[in-house]
């Protein structure tokens, strides 16, 4: 190793400025502590300090910047959901996504593709013409398209996927997008950062400090593995850990912890434009910049709190893209990984305000929340400056169970899940 | 190949099984008022930690328990409910 190289790694005056300030030590207080240092938590502090001017806010991850779900999805942007609240809400975030490489100054490498959801049965197409109807009554760009349709967008695809599920149409979403994962963590991290929120990794939450004077219990402050903060506003953007948080409140929520696997092949030549999913055979893949297929599946089908990746998921995973696309039998698989996914039971997040007062809460974000990112970061900033739900989450409270008023968002998920 | 113990046929592939969700004790219905019926049909307690769960050998149709460590994905015991309900 080069001397200079090895000064260069002692010496804490690095020449290059990094995309975020290190903070070595916690102030004893800050006005707003987020927990969860992925795309929502920053997104979040991106836009509390630049539309609210609320900068005195700590981000906290008890491991680096964007290391859970953000780094692990599979980065396909879309709004053809299912219900008004769903649409709407995702509407206006492919709307923010479309503008936020300029708002970053930074490219987010994000890429226009075009989404085409295979339906294999009458009934899959008749739910394709409900989410299309529904799309368009909210001006979304979504049509059902027949088969030979399909086959004309992707001639390289078995149409008749090796013969026992023949696709019959598909619901074509032209809006759909792909955007690099990671360079959203550090837009919005560097962002925040430049406006005075200090992002701390490698912090841990220990625990949550409450105060009840009678008029239910609020937040006073958060233990960390680095000390403890005074603080009387906490959003907790956690994904697959938001049942440990809620525990420190003392909270009972529905979300349970599935891992969704995904994996990439080897880089090929440029052949698949389009991001296609299949719901029946539990395939979503496209193809990302540097030529790999991104391929993702259904949800692993039992509760764990781990990134374990499985031999089952890869050798299911690839059986199923191989009836759609049989000439990829000589790729390779070369990497596979998982997220813990936190899933409600109706499908959509819960998100706004809970009983504890100054606990903010972004979360059930199951398997669809990287492409929620810029709106959940606009919503929950708003939420948590104006200490009330914004318009386009009410329909995402927390507590809409003991309402027994859903948000059916099932139709809508791309695959089984 | 993860295997798992059915308390009837022994030891088969996880793909075998249908996971059933926990263990949970349904209030009494006809006294339980709104907040607790909801509690009871929506929320759980999904931590990491060893629980009990309903799981189902589908080929053979058994349903049983097992006792799985939900941080680990290791499974400790696994029987039928009438023992668990004796012990």
């Amino acid at each position: 190793m080069p001397a200079r190289l090895l000064k260069f790694a002692f010496s804490r005056q690095h020449p290059e400025p990094r995309m975020f300030t290190r903070h070595d030590t916690l102030k004893p207080s800050y006005d707003v502590v987020i927990i969860g240092a992925g795309g929502h938590g920053l997104a979040s502090a991106y836009y509390l300090t630049r539309d609210y001017g609320i900068r005195n806010i700590a981000v906290l991850d008890k491991g680096y910047l964007g290391g859970g779900n953000t780094g692990r999805n599979t980065t396909i942007i879309r709004s053809n959901y299912l219900t008004p609240e769903g649409v709407q809400f995702y509407d206006e975030s492919v709307r923010l996504w479309q503008n936020l490489s300029a708002d970053f100054d930074l490219n987010l490498f994000y890429s226009t593709r075009g989404h085409f959801t295979l339906a294999h049965t009458d009934a899959a197409m008749r739910t394709m013409r409900w989410r299309a109807e529904v799309n368009k009554h909210y001006g979304v760009d979504s049509e059902v398209i027949d088969r030979q349709a399909v086959q004309e967008a992707i001639p390289s695809m078995d149409i008749d996927c090796a013969g026992h599920v023949p696709v019959l149409g598909a619901l074509y979403h032209a809006p759909g997008a792909v955007a690099r994962h990671d360079a959203v963590a550090w837009g919005y991290g560097r962002g925040a950062d430049r406006r005075g929120a200090e992002i701390h990794q490698n912090t841990e939450v220990l625990g949550i400090e409450l105060e009840d004077s009678g008029a239910g219990p609020r937040v006073t402050g958060v233990r960390t593995t680095r000390g403890r903060i005074a603080t009387r506003k906490v959003l907790c953007a956690v994904a697959g850990c938001t049942p440990r948080l809620l525990e420190m409140v003392s909270l009972r929520s529905p979300i349970v912890v599935h891992p969704l696997q995904a994996m990439v092949s080897e880089s090929l030549k440029p052949w698949l434009d389009p991001i296609i999913v299949s719901a029946s055979l539990h395939v979503y893949v496209s193809q990302s910049a540097r030529g790999e297929l991104v391929m993702g599946a259904s949800l692993d089908p039992y509760e764990l709190h781990s990134t374990r990746s499985t031999l089952d998921f890869t050798e299911g995973l690839a059986a199923h893209m191989l009836e759609m696309f049989p000439f990829l039998s000589d790729v390779k698989i070369v990497r596979q990984w998982a997220g813990m996914a936190d899933m409600t039971p109706d499908f959509a997040p819960i998100m706004g305000l809970t009983p504890v007062q100054g606990f903010y809460l972004d979360s059930g974000w199951g398997t669809w929340g990287f492409k929620a990112t810029p709106v959940c970061g606009k919503t929950m900033s708003f939420t948590v400056a104006r200490d009330a739900a914004h318009p386009l989450i009410q329909g995402f409270g927390f507590d809409r169970f003991a309402r027994y008023s859903l948000t059916g968002e099932k139709g809508a998920a791309s695959v089984g899940h | 190949m993860k295997l798992m113990t059915c308390p009837i046929n022994g030891p088969r592939a996880i793909s075998e099984f249908a996971y059933g969700g926990e263990l949970r004790a349904m209030p009494d219905p006809d006294r339980a008022d709104d907040a607790a019926w909801a509690d009871y049909v929506f929320n759980r307690t999904s931590l990491p930690r060893v629980k009990l769960e309903w799981w189902c050998h589908t080929p053979s149709g058994v349903w049983f328990i097992a006792e799985r460590d939900t941080a680990l994905d290791t499974i400790r015991r696994t029987y039928l409910f009438t023992q668990a309900a004796r012990t």
